[in-house]
């Protein structure tokens, strides 16, 4: 079974994908950290991260520009940085608002969009320019080649599939060459592609109010300069995303809705012929056969041990409880083995702490760069 | 043990949880937006609230946004989807897809049925719909209005006593709610203009309106939950009457308790000590939990409600039952 750093290996853009709650942000960074002690100069872009974390990684007064973390950080937490970790938090407007500066022909046309108020809303607001401008600012970086590897967190979405499908509706949005064509003036194209559209567009206009229609036609008419270079671009990022040097993990929980999920993302990926690395399962409760336990008349042994028979059924009854967990998780894990047609399924454990300082990206980097029976050795408590 | 009582596979706090007690001036209210951020049990707490209300006699649906049909699944139901189908007695469910509904509101707003054919298969429509930021959440959140009247505008409408609604995950704040302000400042005439207004007068109507967040008893979606609560008040004028803390495990051993777990996790081999180490886990989580319990506490303004982990599985309509009860 490869590890992940054999699964890693010549990987430069690795996207972390999944729902929301399953611990993406703790993994991406601890997957860049990893990568990082191994020699490599890392950047890690996250969105909204775990206000501790930022400030355990330095991230506290960052912008939309990489930072360097304090190596001797790590070293505190004995994980010797053989390379570099570099860690940004992404801005969506921001990241937007460059990319508009650069693809305006003048700075007229450039003010022009960002004044309008349609921008101003897709920029920030739209579902969509989150997951858009992660793409962007991805190729960015990698275009500039300043890493050997880029590890992304995406942004938290209803469901993992729309990081995939958002980029797309926005570039389509802000294409708009359909409805462009219905926006001039002379209305003369209107007529000639029929009554229907222009009927339509008149109940629309109805229906919204012209002066919204005012606003997309402005935003059309500021944008018709770029729309070309966008569409330049967006066909490089969908490149980039297909190289074999990209890697997606999909990351979820042990529950049967993430496990669902994951098994749908993955689909999609292969639909849409996506480089998938593998899949990272947090907050998995280990069976007691891996952990070396079989269960002959627990009770009576933990109460003699104990001396204490209250409390050793109790340490019983709680253990027959997180292993009914366990079954369950197990049951789930080989579904998705199943489903994904992979063995490399990387189960990290739940832990006893909550994660969300260096500590504890350090003990899920263990767990994640471990080979298979490492990880049980060290979810037995063995290791 | 410190006052708790072990009820079959479930320890039950006695602590923090008082039993059956009434929520009236939440489920009083015509609408309940159950908030957080994803994977907190969002659907879980809506789907418990209306098995609560429905058990008080209350005609409620619970209605999902993001069509994923969780609160369907959950009762074991096939999917529902943009149909009010009855899940129990008194409780119906409905997933409300953006294009069905922006669907139903144009047969609502155009009377001529050959107007609202060509507009249908009019691709310019569709795309202008698409594209139209906020429109589908606005027509979502249409549909929702629409539902929690008690003069339905759909024919035959049902009456409900009281719609819950599962919001989608707050990737980004508190955009889906906000939807109706700011679309009402974009389209600043127009039929839409003043529906988004009416909109947005129910959603910050506190009388009837009502907003729960969910959250875990974990670092970040503790600090989510303090910034939702105030980017709810201050963005979109809604004040939140209740926060959920979901999954909040049972104090099962004591301290010194602990220690002589430990001893025995060091000294031991085999099941014995894998026992002892799932105690001390579950020891340390309860623990560490109730600090994260107090930093909310501290952090919010709307009173913390508690409900416990459930060592289950798989959460199916007993599960959600119990939490139900369980609900203040």
């Amino acid at each position: 079974m490869p590890t992940l750093s054999d699964v890693l290996d010549g990987t430069e853009i690795c996207i972390c994908a999944g729902s929301g709650g399953v611990g993406k942000t703790t993994t991406s960074a601890a997957i860049a950290t990893g990568m990082a002690a191994q020699g490599l100069k890392v950047c890690v872009l996250t969105i909204d991260p775990a206000k501790r974390l930022a400030d355990s990684l330095g991230l506290k007064e960052l912008g939309n520009e990489a930072r360097q973390v304090d190596p001797a950080l790590f070293e505190k937490q004995g994980v010797e940085m053989k390379g570099e970790l570099w860690a940004m938090m992404l801005d969506a407007k921001a990241t937007f608002d460059e990319l508009i500066a650069r693809q305006a022909p003048d700075e007229e046309s450039r003010d022009r969009v960002l004044e309008n108020r349609i921008y101003q809303q897709i920029s920030s607001a739209l579902a969509g320019s989150q997951e858009y401008m992660a793409m962007e600012k991805l190729f960015e970086l990698h275009t500039e080649g300043k890493f050997d590897l880029l590890v992304l967190d995406t942004p938290p979405t209803r469901n993992a599939l729309d990081f995939l499908e958002a980029p797309k509706r926005l570039t389509q949005f802000i294409e708009g060459r359909s409805l462009r064509m219905f926006m001039k003036p002379s209305g003369l194209a209107a007529k000639v592609a029929g009554r229907g559209a222009s009927v339509a567009l008149g109940v629309f206009k109805r229906l919204v109010g012209f002066d919204l229609l005012a606003d997309l036609a402005e935003f059309f008419n500021a944008f018709s300069g770029m729309v070309d270079g966008f569409q330049a671009r967006a066909k490089r990022v969908n490149k980039l995303l297909a190289d074999p040097s990209t890697c997606f993990l999909v990351v979820c929980g042990p529950q049967g809705e993430p496990v669902d999920e994951a098994v749908y993302f993955h689909r999609k990926l292969v639909e849409a012929k996506l480089p998938f690395g593998g899949v990272i399962v947090n907050k998995v409760h280990y069976p007691a056969d891996e952990l070396g336990a079989s269960t002959v008349d627990l009770p009576t042994a933990l109460a003699e041990k104990l001396g204490d028979e209250s409390l050793g059924q109790r340490v019983a009854a709680n253990f027959s409880d997180y292993q009914a967990l366990a079954e369950r998780d197990a049951r789930n894990i080989e579904r998705l083995a199943k489903e994904l047609s992979t063995r490399g399924v990387i189960r990290i454990p739940y832990l006893d702490e909550d994660v969300h300082d260096l500590t504890g990206l350090a003990e899920i980097n263990r767990y994640l760069f471990a080979t298979g029976e490492q990880r049980i050795e060290m979810a037995a408590g063995r290791a | 043990m410190r006052g708790y009582s072990y009820g079959g596979p479930l320890f039950l706090p006695a602590l923090e949880i008082a039993r059956n007690c009434p929520i009236p001036e939440l489920l009083d209210k015509r609408l309940v937006i159950v908030t957080g951020k994803g994977g907190v049990g969002k659907t879980t707490v809506a789907v418990a609230l209306g098995l609560r209300a429905a058990g008080e006699g209350k005609r409620t649906i619970v209605c999902e946004v993001s069509s994923q049909e969780n609160a369907s699944r959950i009762f074991d139901h096939t999917a529902v989807g943009f149909h009010e189908v009855e899940m129990e007695e008194n409780l119906w469910s409905i997933s409300i897809d953006p294009d069905e509904s922006m669907r139903e509101y144009v047969l609502l707003q155009l009377k001529v049925r050959a107007m609202r054919d060509m507009l249908f298969r009019s691709r310019i429509f569709n795309y202008l719909a698409a594209a139209t930021p906020g429109l589908k959440e606005l027509v979502t959140i249409g549909k929702i209005w629409e539902l929690a009247q008690l003069d339905r505008k759909v024919k035959k409408g049902r009456k409900y006593d009281l719609v819950i609604v599962d919001a989608p995950a707050t990737g980004h704040g508190v955009g889906f709610l906000q939807t109706p302000r700011t679309f009402a400042n974009i389209a600043r005439v127009g039929p839409i203009h003043s529906q988004a207004q009416t909109l947005d007068r129910f959603i910050t109507d506190h009388e009837h309106t009502g907003t729960a967040i969910v959250a875990l008893p974990e670092e970040m979606p503790v600090n989510e939950s303090a910034a939702l609560e105030k980017d709810l008040r201050d963005e979109v004028g809604v004040a939140v009457d209740r926060v959920y803390l979901n999954g909040l495990y049972p104090e099962r051993f004591s301290k010194p308790e602990a220690e002589r777990l430990a001893a025995l996790a060091e000294g031991e081999e085999g099941a014995v000590r894998a026992a002892a180490r799932a105690a001390l886990s579950e020891h340390g989580r309860a623990r560490s939990q109730r600090a994260q319990l107090a930093r909310l506490r501290r952090r919010v303004e709307a009173p913390v409600k508690t409900l416990p982990f459930l060592f289950e599985p798989d959460l199916g309509p007993e599960a959600a039952r119990r939490l139900a009860r369980r609900l203040s």
